[in-house]
This record gives structure tokens, C-alpha cells and sequence, in this order.
């Protein structure tokens, strides 16, 4: 495959960053999106040219390491996906692919496509946990949970932080992977303890970290790759309200 | 500033619940409106008259206008923090499936700001005494500047942009309210679906006639 690749080249977190274009013809269909820019980067080191920074682990869509705004979306084309997942058969030959880091004042640009997403662990630092002892697998199996409540909570409970919620969302919003971290605690009579004080305390954060507010667009839900849905937000919206008014 | 006004949720609280009273406030005034179209002035001159006389109204006005400063304001606070939320922006960008208005509700909102504008300009500044005019005779007031062409069409657009508005706005205010549900969500969309096309088209149709047919 002969394609045209766009690149969000930057340093530093202090440089200024620049497209960098790479005519690039070492793709095949059969390659993941990030197997395409390990070929590129290996070509950039053979000629002394420093690779392109991007995060990745588990390239299996389960970390939520890697993400990358491809094209206007993030994680690319293709639904319900991450990078790491998204497949070269999703582009033509020929064609020409934007890859940029995901662009929020709160996921600050590291070096090239990598962003710091920290401030997503402070969101989960500030309440989203639980502090009681639970024991053991066998004894939560004890606790009684409705099937439907169950599943409600383990779907929220998928998410994997990637931040394309935020990358997707035109006020760079953390309200989904918020919600989605409250949601799978409230739904289940561990979570509940701690409910009231946990959705308070990660919301400031959120406040405090620089995220847009929610305008219930729904870029979020279209673009999450574990199709966390907007659900969750009314829930969050929710625990919120009878939080503030018996605390 | 968020000390006072609180956080994100409950600043789009505040505007949910003010832009819920405004949707209700404009079926009553939709319904005063097709007084108009009677031959007869007397009957929307006396509504108009028990509008701005009566006690409970006079109550319910301070609400009015207190909901259309609250929306305004905590509308252009949430926009310029939510711009403030992304300095840098993209190169490429797509669609992706969303609620289409929901990106342009700025823009609608201060359209719709400047018809209010010179809405309270003709009317309710007249009202108050703030501006010359006939404040007993609305009926022919209405009647003269729905003589005017480019007074209709700024009108109108106007209307079309507030359908924009409220088809976002409807469900959007129930989603912030925190009402979200697998079966009565679909249904809150129809119904916003029908307010948002029904109400302004009800409001369009008046100088319509009044040009056309009178
Ligand atoms: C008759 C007039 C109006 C009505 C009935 C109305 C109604 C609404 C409603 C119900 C919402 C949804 C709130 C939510 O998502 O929770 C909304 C959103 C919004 N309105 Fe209005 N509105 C009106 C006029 C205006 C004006 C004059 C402006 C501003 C200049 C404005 C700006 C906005 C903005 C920016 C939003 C989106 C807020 C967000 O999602 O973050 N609106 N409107
Ligand atoms: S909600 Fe979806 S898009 Fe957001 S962080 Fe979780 S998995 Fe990623
Ligand atoms: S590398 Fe782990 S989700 Fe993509």
C-alpha cells in the first residue's frame, strides 16, 4: 500500500509541534495500525531520523494505552475499536491519513502522539475506589447482586481509560469515563457505601483538572471503543443531585 | 467563579431548568399569539392588557426574565469554558453520529438572542415605558410590522433557528436532569421532535396570514 501519512510531529511538551509528511509505501492490508507505524519507524531509524513517539501495551484493545485522533476520529475509522485494533483494510491505497494526539488543555502533548493522560488518574484518586474489605472472589459471591444490575455495572466497568471519550468530544468532556467509573460502583452494594462522597469528589477533580462541560452531544458514546453509553452520564447526573440534596 | 456557581453538572442544571420554564412559557405565548389571527383586536389587546396587569403574571415575569438570564448567561459561561477545555484544535475532523445541533447551540442561542433583543425592543421595553408607543394597542402594532417583508423574514429565520435549538434542547435538558431510560427516552425524543417543529412553525404561521390574507 502507497500512502500519504500526516504525522503530529512535537518534540517536546514545550515545543512547537508540526504535520510532518511521510509518503509512506511499506504498508499491507494485513497489518494492525500500529504494526503500519512500527514499519515507518523502523524505516525513520534506518535513516537516522527519530521515530515516532505513540503509546501502546497490550495491543489486544484492553489497556487502553494507545489512541490516536486518525482522520477526524479517534481510534480511526470503524466502530467500537481501538488503534491497536483498527486494521490497515480500513484504508485504500493511496489514500492520505491525519494521525494526531488526542487535543484537550487536560491530556497536555508529551511528545509527538503521545498525551499525558494523568489527569484521568487523578479523577480515579479522588473517589474511584472502594475502601471497605470485600475478602476474597468466594465472598463477594456471597452479596446477592440482581442479574440485571450485575450486568449493568460490569458493562460501565469496561471502560479502559483510553481518553477517547475526551479526544472525541468538542469540549474535551471527561463525562463519560466519569460516569462510567461511578456507574460501576453505584450499581453494586459494595460501590454504594462510598457513593455519595465518590461522585462529589471525582466531579470537582474533573472541574478542577480543565475538562469541558457536557453538552449531551453523544460524540463520546459514537466514538468510545468499549461503547460506553450516555446512560451512564444521566446516572452520574443523578448521584449527583441526591448527593447534594441528603449528603 | 465556580465557587458561586458550582460545578458542571449543576451549572447545566440551572440551564436545563431555566430552558424547561422557557419551553412551557412559549406555549402560552403561542396561544396568546393565535389571538391574532381573529378579525376582532379585542380579544389579544385584552390578553396582552391581563398579561402585563395581572398580579399572579407580574410574579410569573420575574421568573421569565430572571429564566431567559439565567439560560443566556450560564449558557456563554459553559461555552467559553468548554472552548477554554481545548486550546489546541484539530487539523481533520469527521462526523461522527451525534446530536447534530448540539455543536451549534452558541451560535443558534445568540440568534435567537438578537431576535429577543429587538422583540423586547418593539414590545415589552413599550410595555415598561422604556420606549415610545402604543402599549393598548399591540393588536395594530403586530398588524403594521408584519407589513414589513424584512421584518418578516428575520422573523421567521429567527424561528427556524430556534427549531434548531429546541431539537437538541428538548432531550438534551432531560438528559441533564438526569432522566435517561430505555423506554421513555425514545418517547422524550418524539416529543421534542414535534415541540421543536410544531411551536415555531405555530409562531410562523402568524405573519403569514397577517401579510398574506388580511
Ligand atoms: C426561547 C428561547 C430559548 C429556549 C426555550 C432554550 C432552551 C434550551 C434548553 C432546554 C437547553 C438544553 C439545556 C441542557 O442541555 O440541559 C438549551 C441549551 C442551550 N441554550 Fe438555549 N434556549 C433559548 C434561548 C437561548 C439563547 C438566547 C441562548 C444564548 C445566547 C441560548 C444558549 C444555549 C446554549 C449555549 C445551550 C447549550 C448548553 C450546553 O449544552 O452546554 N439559548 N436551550
Ligand atoms: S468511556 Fe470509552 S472512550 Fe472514554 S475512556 Fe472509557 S473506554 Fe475510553
Ligand atoms: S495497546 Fe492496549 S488497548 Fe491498544
Amino acid at each position: 500500500m502507497k500512502l500519504t501519512l500526516k504525522i503530529w510531529r512535537q518534540k517536546n511538551a514545550d515545543a512547537k509541534g508540526k504535520f510532518v509528511t511521510y509518503d509512506f509505501d511499506g504498508a499491507s492490508p494485513d497489518m494492525s495500525f500500529l504494526e503500519m507505524l512500527d514499519a515507518l519507524n523502523t524505516k525513520l531509524i534506518k535513516a537516522r531520523i527519530d521515530p515516532v513517539a505513540f503509546d501502546h501495551d497490550c495491543r489486544e484493545g484492553i489497556c487502553g494505552a494507545c489512541g490516536m485522533y486518525i482522520n477526524g476520529h479517534p481510534h480511526g475509522p470503524g466502530k467500537a475499536i481501538t488503534t491497536c485494533h483498527l486494521s490497515m483494510r480500513e484504508f485504500k491505497d493511496g489514500d492520505t491519513i491525519y494521525v494526531e494526539p488526542w487535543r484537550a488543555k487536560a491530556f497536555p502533548v508529551v511528545k509527538d502522539l503521545i498525551v499525558d493522560r494523568t489527569a484521568f488518574d487523578k479523577i480515579q484518586i479522588a473517589g474511584g475506589f472502594i475502601s471497605t474489605n470485600v475478602g476474597s472472589a468466594p465472598d463477594s459471591h456471597a452479596l446477592p447482586v440482581e442479574k440485571s444490575k450485575a450486568d449493568e455495572a460490569f458493562n460501565s466497568a469496561v471502560c479502559i481509560g483510553c481518553g477517547a471519550c475526551v479526544a472525541a468530544c468538542k469540549n474535551a468532556s471527561a463525562m463519560l469515563f466519569v460516569s462510567a467509573k461511578i456507574a460501576q460502583f453505584a450499581l453494586l452494594p459494595q460501590g454504594r457505601i462510598e457513593a455519595k462522597e465518590r461522585v462529589q469528589a471525582m466531579v470537582k477533580k474533573m472541574d478542577e483538572l480543565g475538562f469541558g462541560n457536557c453538552s449531551n452531544t453523544g460524540a463520546c458514546e459514537a466514538e468510545c471503543p468499549k461503547e460506553i453509553s450516555l446512560v451512564n452520564i444521566a446516572r452520574l447526573n443523578r448521584e449527583f443531585y441526591c448527593a447534594k440534596v441528603s449528603p | 467563579m465556580d465557587k458561586f456557581l458550582g460545578s458542571c453538572v449543576t451549572k447545566k442544571l440551572v440551564m436545563a431548568i431555566a430552558g424547561l420554564f422557557l419551553i412551557l412559557f412559549l406555549l402560552v405565548h403561542l396561544g396568546i399569539n393565535f389571538l391574532l389571527l381573529i378579525d376582532d383586536p379585542v380579544p389579544f389587546n385584552s390578553a396582552a392588557h391581563f398579561m402585563s396587569n395581572n398580579v399572579v403574571v407580574k410574579v410569573f415575569e420575574i421568573f421569565l426574565i430572571a429564566g431567559f438570564l439565567i439560560h443566556i448567561i450560564w449558557g456563554i459561561i459553559l461555552q467559553v469554558q468548554n472552548w477554554l477545555a481545548r486550546p489546541a484544535r484539530y487539523k481533520k475532523t469527521a462526523f461522527s453520529q451525534t446530536s447534530f445541533f448540539s455543536k451549534y447551540m452558541i451560535y443558534l442561542g445568540i440568534i435567537i438572542g438578537v431576535f429577543l433583543f429587538i422583540h423586547f425592543m418593539n414590545f415589552y421595553f413599550v410595555k415598561l415605558g422604556w420606549v415610545e408607543g402604543d402599549h393598548e394597542n399591540f393588536y395594530g402594532m403586530v398588524n403594521d410590522l408584519f407589513q414589513l417583508p424584512l421584518y418578516i423574514v428575520i422573523y421567521l429565520v429567527s424561528f427556524l433557528f430556534l427549531a434548531f435549538h429546541l431539537h437538541h434542547a428538548f432531550q438534551s435538558a432531560f438528559q441533564t436532569l438526569g432522566l435517561n431510560h430505555n423506554k421513555y427516552t425514545p418517547v422524550i425524543k418524539g416529543i421534542g421532535l414535534i415541540y421543536s417543529i410544531v411551536v415555531p412553525l405555530g409562531f410562523s404561521i402568524i405573519p403569514i396570514v397577517i401579510y398574506f390574507f388580511k
